[in-house]
C-alpha cells in the first residue's frame, strides 16, 4: 500500500489542481448572475408605461418623496409586488424543476411537465367552487384564510399529482412519463372546466384572470403566505444538495453510500411542492421556466455539481422571470402581450437543444 | 487469516405473505482479508440474490451474513457504507460530474450534510484515482468514458469509500477480454495490496480460474462448493455445475469444449 501511495504521488498533485480548477473555474459568474439580478430588477421597475429614472425608483424604496407622487404608487403598489413576485416565482420553480430532473432522473421533467401545475390550478378552482357551494362569506371575511385556503388547494393538488407521477414512474420510461404528465395536465384543464361551469360567473371571472399565467397578480398582502414558505422550501432544498449529487449516480448507488433513499424523495417532492404550488395558487401557471432553468444553470457552470447548481439556478431564476415579465411589460402600443407566449419563445428552443444533445449522447443525461 | 464476512447457514430468497421462494440454501463459508473471491455459477443459479443478501440490502430467509462479527442485517446504512461498498452491472449517468467528481461521491458517508470534501479527503480520492490507473481520466466527464473506463471509475468510488469488503456484481459484463483481464488484475491489486475483501459475481470463467484466490461456485439447485480454483477444476465440481447439452467443461485445459456433434449440428 505504502509504495503504492509514494510511486503516484508526482501524477496526484496536478491532477489535484487541475480538477479544483475544473470544478471551480465558473464560480467568478455568481458575482455576475448577482449583477444582472439587480440590474434587471431596476429595469422591472424602471421601465413601462411610464418610464421611471433610477433615482426615484432608488429614493421610491429607501422611502423618501420623488418629484412626481405617483413614480412612488407605480413602484409600491404595481411593480415592486410584480417584481418580487417574478423573483420568488423564478427561483422556486427553478429549483423545483432541477429536483424533479434529478429525481426522475429526466432532463425534460418540471413542475409543469409532470403535471404539477395543472394539479395546483385544479386544487384552486375546487377551492373557488367549495368556496361557492358553502358560501364564501366565511372565507371573505377573514382575508388571509382565503389566501391560505387557495394555497393550500395549490399544494393538495401538487400532491395528489406528485403521487400519480411517482406510481407511474415505477412502470414507464421517461418520455412516456412526460407525455402522461401532459396528459394528466390536460385532464386537469378538462375537469377545472367543469368544475366551473358549476360556480357563479363573478368567481369564475376571478378564476380567469390567473388561467393564464402572470406576475401582475400577486399582491402585497400575499406575501405573508408566499415569502415564507417559498424559504422553507428553498431552504429545505439546500438542505438536500448533497443527497441529490448521490442520486445522480441512480438510486442503488445512492443507498450503497448509506443514504436513505425512501426520505430523500419524501424530502426532495415535499420540496417541489412548496416550491410550486404557492407561486401557481398566485401566479397560474408559467410554463417553461421550471424546466429550462436548471439547464440554463448546467450550460453556463458546467456542471451537475447541485452545490453549485442550487445557487445557480435560484439566480437565474430570478433574472430570467423577471426578463421575461419585463419584456410583457415593455411599453407595446398594439398588443398585450402574455408571459406564457414569452416563456414559450424562451423555453422552447432551450427544449429542443435539451432533446438533440441528449439524442447525441444515446440516453438522458442530466 | 481473518474472516471479514461470514456466512452462517445462509438461506436466500423471497418471502411475501403467501409465498416462500428459496433460491440457495444452507451456505456456510467466510470471506477472508486481502481475499479476491469470484462467485461464479450458470445463469439462474441464484448469484444476484446471494450478492444482495450478502451485501445487506435484501433480508435472509433463514441463517445470518455477519461482518466483522455483527450481524449485516442490524446495521445502520450509514454504517455499512463505511463498511461495504458496491459496483454495480447498471449503466451510470451522472450527468456532468467529472470522473473526479464522481469519486470523491465515495466519501459520502465521511462528509458533512453539505458533502464539503476536506484535504484527507482529496488525498483519498487520488489515491484511489491512482489505484486504478486513472489520473488521465480524472476531469472528464462519464459521458466521455468508454464502458471500460467508466467501470474503473466506479471501482476507484468503491475504493475512496474506504470499506472493509467491496462487492462487485458482473462488472465485466460489457467488456472486452483485454478489459476485463486489467480489471480483474486491479481486483487484485486492491485486495492484496489494497487491504480490500472483494467478491466479485462473474460469468467469466476463464477469468475467475486465472484471477481469483477462491471460487465461491454456485450450482444451480446445488450446495455452494468453495475452493481454490485448481481444486474445484480437478474433483470435477466445474464439471458439474455447468454440465450442459453439448458442451463440457475440459479439466485439462481450463476451459469449455463443444462437442464435434452439436458444433456440425449448428453449422
Amino acid at each position: 500500500m505504502k509504495n503504492i501511495a509514494s510511486t503516484l504521488a508526482t501524477p496526484l498533485s496536478t491532477s489535484k489542481s487541475r480538477f479544483r480548477l475544473a470544478s471551480h473555474s465558473r464560480l467568478f459568474l455568481f458575482p455576475i448572475l448577482i449583477a444582472g439580478t439587480l440590474v434587471v430588477f431596476l429595469l422591472e421597475l424602471g421601465i413601462g408605461s411610464v418610464k421611471i429614472p433610477v433615482s426615484g425608483i432608488i429614493t421610491t424604496l429607501i422611502g423618501g418623496q420623488v418629484a412626481e407622487a405617483m413614480w412612488s404608487t407605480i413602484i409600491l403598489e404595481l411593480r415592486l409586488p410584480r417584481t418580487l413576485a417574478a423573483i420568488i416565482g423564478g427561483a422556486a420553480l427553478g429549483v423545483a424543476g432541477l429536483q424533479l430532473q434529478t429525481l426522475f432522473k429526466n432532463p425534460l421533467a418540471g413542475p409543469w411537465a409532470l403535471g404539477l401545475t395543472a394539479g395546483a390550478q385544479l386544487g384552486v378552482a375546487m377551492v373557488v367552487t367549495a368556496a361557492a357551494v358553502i358560501g364564501s362569506s366565511i372565507l371573505e371575511k377573514f382575508e388571509f384564510m382565503s389566501n391560505l385556503s387557495i394555497v393550500a388547494g395549490a399544494m393538495l393538488g401538487c400532491v395528489l399529482v406528485l403521487m400519480i407521477m411517482v406510481t407511474v414512474s415505477k412502470y414507464v420510461s421517461t418520455i412516456t412519463m412526460l407525455i402522461f404528465g401532459l396528459m394528466l395536465g390536460f385532464l386537469a384543464q378538462g375537469l377545472i372546466s367543469v368544475i366551473l361551469h358549476f360556480t357563479n360567473q363573478s368567481q369564475t371571472k376571478i378564476y380567469a384572470g390567473w388561467n393564464d399565467g402572470s406576475f401582475a397578480g400577486v399582491y402585497w398582502e400575499h406575501f405573508p403566505i408566499l415569502i415564507p414558505i417559498a424559504i422553507v422550501g428553498l431552504v429545505g432544498s439546500w438542505l438536500m444538495t448533497k443527497s441529490l449529487n448521490a442520486f445522480l449516480l441512480g438510486e442503488n448507488y445512492a443507498r450503497s453510500m448509506g443514504l436513505s433513499v425512501k426520505r430523500t424523495r419524501l424530502i426532495t417532492l415535499a420540496c417541489a411542492v412548496l416550491l410550486a404550488g404557492p407561486v401557481t395558487a398566485y401566479c397560474g401557471p408559467i410554463l417553461f421556466l421550471g424546466l429550462i432553468i436548471p439547464h440554463l444553470a448546467r450550460g453556463l457552470f458546467s456542471t451537475s455539481d447541485h452545490r453549485i447548481l442550487m445557487p445557480a439556478v435560484m439566480l437565474l431564476g430570478a433574472i430570467v422571470a423577471q426578463a421575461a415579465d419585463l419584456f410583457v411589460h415593455l411599453p407595446w402600443e398594439k398588443h398585450f402581450l402574455h408571459l406564457n407566449a414569452v416563456n414559450a419563445l424562451i423555453g422552447a428552443p432551450v427544449v429542443m437543444w435539451v432533446i438533440l444533445k441528449n439524442k447525441k449522447m444515446r440516453g438522458f443525461e442530466i | 487469516m481473518e474472516s471479514v464476512i461470514e456466512l452462517e447457514n445462509l438461506t436466500t430468497g423471497y418471502k411475501t405473505i403467501s409465498d416462500l421462494k428459496t433460491i440457495t440454501s444452507g451456505i456456510n463459508t467466510s470471506l477472508l482479508r486481502e481475499e479476491l473471491v469470484c462467485l461464479i455459477g450458470p445463469n439462474g443459479a441464484g448469484k444476484s440474490t446471494l450478492m444482495r443478501t450478502i451485501s445487506g440490502e435484501q433480508k435472509p430467509i433463514e441463517g445470518k451474513v455477519y461482518l466483522e462479527g455483527k450481524n449485516i442485517h442490524d446495521l445502520t446504512p450509514k454504517y455499512l457504507a463505511k463498511k461495504l461498498s458496491l459496483v454495480l452491472t447498471e449503466r451510470v449517468h451522472a450527468g456532468m460530474l467529472t470522473a473526479y467528481e464522481v469519486v470523491a461521491l465515495g466519501r459520502f458517508p465521511y462528509t458533512d450534510w453539505s458533502g464539503k470534501l476536506k484535504e484527507s479527503d482529496h488525498q483519498i480520492i487520488q489515491g484511489a484515482i491512482a489505484m486504478v490507473g486513472a489520473n488521465e481520466l480524472a476531469d472528464r466527464t462519464l459521458p466521455e468514458l468508454s464502458d471500460g473506463e467508466r467501470q474503473k471509475i466506479m471501482i476507484a468510488r468503491a475504493f475512496a469509500q474506504e470499506p472493509e469488503v467491496m462487492i462487485l456484481d458482473e462488472v465485466t459484463a460489457f467488456l472486452d477480454l483485454p478489459r476485463r483481464v486489467e480489471i480483474i488484475k486491479l481486483l487484485r491489486k486492491m485486495a492484496n495490496e489494497g487491504g480490500k475483501s472483494i467478491l466479485l459475481s462473474t460469468h467469466d470463467m476463464d477469468l475467475a480460474l486465472r484471477g481469483a484466490d477462491r471460487i465461491w461456485l454456485l450450482p444451480k439447485g446445488g450446495a455452494m462448493q468453495v475452493g481454490a480454483p485448481e481444486d474445484l477444476v480437478l474433483n470435477g465440481a466445474f464439471q458439474k455445475a455447468f454440465a450442459t447439452e453439448g458442451m463440457h467443461f475440459d479439466s485439462q485445459s481450463g476451459a469449455f469444449k463443444i462437442h464435434s456433434t452439436y458444433k456440425t449440428l449448428s453449422h
